[in-house]
């Protein structure tokens, strides 16, 4: 073009390429924002609607009604809520405590040069995908359960209800210590960056009074990190919760009501529908699926909102220190 | 004869010992526990696999019914597919939203992205999969024409919805990390917005863009649930058409682990091996990466 010869015509184009050029990247990385927020409504919207169907004919008492019969197309959330919430606060009653105790022992207690290979060790075994998880609970902890673990349980604690039948290779227990090992991973690396935050000259100042380490790590250390480790084993939770592979593998997917036998077969939302949606024959039994995975939504996205906020919290609070 | 004193603690204090004692012993057991677990996990993958790793295992299909041997090769060139769609529709897009968040949105908006992007990384990966059921398996696709059935199309979104809070949010947080006197220099030579994001403060965070993009891939490859709603019905050979539903290492190992057939699970556990291995060496690479380049932007600020 003629005007762009000239150094003032040059300068103009530069001018409006360079406007152009500003708004259009504002629209394109906007656009992105946007239909990143679209896709998040979308996914809510569309399990809402799946599950419309069954919402209509069943309304909210599906989520504690009891009965699951395909044949009789009746059909209640109540077992699987409740196999959903064993499984993982199971699970959470044995990973925070080792978890806290293993970031403990890498943070204070180990020597140095085993801190940082056994820690990355852990935060890369966090990576570990659920599926190699459940197939180890398969092969290896379901017969370790049915011939070691169980009887012994059994023999020695069998007087309590949750030990109470014969061990099985499948079954909550199963379901609980494959979760339990899955949290272990993620809580631990969290505990142990928080542990990591904490000023030396605290602690060295509580030793300096004469405080034992157990009541350093209990009256310094551990109200130092109380929201951070709270949130992270919420966190750990939350993926406990929403695991469907893993479990549908071990727990054995029966659909009798919950036994208070941890031996026994089980169930939960999330393994529930990762075993049966497939072969689900009736829209109305494949709603209820998807009424299920709404149920299972709502309770994982209180979880992790719950831990926002506490960390949320906990940030402002160290930040103002 | 002098009286001698004793230092060993007596009364209160050697209960405050011996309460710290038995609670270091408790955390050292603790740990011992779960790493010797973690440890047997990783081991046994390893024990078991080895009988079925040979060069079949990677180049052919499954054997005829009946049969010893074959391999899963249709799984390897399916996952790598799915991985690599998911990659091609997540990395563009995280950026994108990441590069907003960072340059151009209000701390608010920023905020709240942030915030839906945590949520979206909490959201059970089998509700992603009942979403992209339903969007693209159950339906067709408005407009693309696509779908009614099981695709790696539809397995390489259902990853990408996976794979995009990963890469945007460590994107944001390298991007944030970028020095602002490098964007003030810029605009003083009087470049522009959009030549300062692209040109200055992009390249400095293309370390970041590399790890979350790793991490993602690693997270992303051994997913399962979704891809059992979304691309998991496949046939036994070799398929490299999009459109079509393709086999995958995930899906194969959780099939082949409820299979009676021995042999079939000696392969899911060669599978677990190659996945736990790409896992964990992707891991390890994005760590280094990551550490780096921190280090990098932390000593240029």
């Amino acid at each position: 073009m003629e005007a762009t010869a000239t150094p003032q015509g040059l300068r103009r184009t530069r001018h409006a390429l360079d406007r152009f050029g500003d708004k259009a990247l504002y629209v394109i990385t906007g656009s992105a924002a946007v239909l990143t927020l679209v896709i998040i409504a979308l996914i809510i919207w569309k399990v809402v609607e799946g599950a419309w169907p069954a919402i209509n004919k069943f309304g909210i008492s599906f989520v504690w009604s009891a009965t699951w019969n395909p044949v009789m197309e009746v059909f209640g959330a109540r077992e699987f809520v409740l196999g959903t919430l064993l499984t993982s606060f199971g699970a959470l009653l044995i990973a925070a405590p080792l978890s806290i105790a293993i970031a403990l022992f890498l943070t204070e207690l180990a020597p140095p040069s085993v801190r940082s290979p056994v820690g990355s060790l852990i935060e890369m075994l966090a990576a570990v995908p659920s599926v190699v998880v459940g197939l180890w609970g398969i092969f290896v902890l379901g017969p370790f359960i049915r011939a070691d673990l169980g009887p012994f349980l059994h023999d020695y604690l069998g007087w309590i209800p949750l030990f109470a039948t014969t061990p099985q290779q499948t079954g909550v227990l199963a379901a609980i210590l494959v979760l339990a090992m899955m949290m272990v991973p993620i809580t631990t690396s969290i505990c142990r960056e928080l542990f990591l935050t904490v000023p030396r000259d605290v602690k060295d100042a509580s030793i300096g009074l004469g405080a034992t380490r157990w009541e350093t790590i209990r009256g310094v250390i551990v109200p130092f990190v109380r929201g951070g480790v709270v949130a992270g084993i919420t966190l750990g939770l939350g993926r406990a919760l929403g695991e469907a592979i893993a479990v549908t593998q071990v727990i054995g997917n029966s659909l009798r009501p919950l036994h208070f036998s941890l031996f026994e077969p089980g169930n939960s939302l999330a393994s529930q529908l990762a075993s049966s949606y497939q072969s689900a024959p009736t829209n109305i039994e494949i709603s209820s699926l998807v009424y299920l995975g709404l149920i299972l939504l709502v309770i994982t996205f209180t979880t992790n909102f719950v831990a926002q906020r506490i960390v949320h919290r906990f940030e402002k609070q160290t930040g103002a220190r | 004869m002098e009286p001698t004193f004793s230092l060993k603690a007596t009364g209160r204090s050697a209960n405050r010992l011996r309460k710290n004692r038995m609670a270091e012993i408790g955390a050292v057991v603790a740990a011992g526990v779960a790493i010797g677990a973690l440890a047997i996990l990783v081991g046994s993958v390893l024990v078991k696999a080895l009988p079925a790793l040979n060069l079949d295992f990677f180049t052919k299909g499954p054997a005829v019914f009946g049969e010893t041997g074959g391999g899963i090769a249709p799984a390897f060139v399916g996952t790598a597919m799915l991985v690599a769609i998911a990659t091609a529709m997540a990395v563009p897009f995280g950026v994108l939203l990441a590069i907003f968040v960072s340059e151009f949105a209000s701390r608010r908006f920023g905020d709240q992205v942030r915030l839906w992007l945590d949520v979206l990384n909490g959201f059970p990966s089998i509700v992603i999969g009942i979403f992209v059921f339903a969007l693209m398996v159950q339906n067709k696709i408005p407009i693309i024409g696509l779908g009614h059935h099981q695709s790696a199309w539809a397995g390489g979104f259902a990853l990408a919805v996976i794979m995009l809070p990963l890469i945007s949010r460590t994107t944001m947080e390298v991007l944030t990390l970028v020095p602002n006197n490098l964007r003030e220099a810029s605009y003083a030579l009087g470049v522009s917005k959009w030549r300062t994001v692209l040109s200055v403060v992009l390249p400095n965070a293309i370390s970041g863009i590399v790890t979350g993009t790793t991490l993602a891939v690693a997270r992303a490859a051994g997913e399962t649930a979704p891809l059992l709603f979304a691309c998991s019905i496949f046939g036994q050979v070799v398929q490299t058409d999009p459109s079509v539903s393709v086999a995958s290492i995930p899906v194969i190992i959780f099939e082949y682990s409820e299979s009676p057939d021995t042999n079939l699970n000696s392969q899911a556990w060669a599978a677990a091996f190659v996945l736990i291995m790409f896992v964990l060496v992707t891991s390890l690479i994005s760590r280094l990466v990551l550490d780096r380049s921190r280090r990098k932007l932390g000593a240029a600020s």
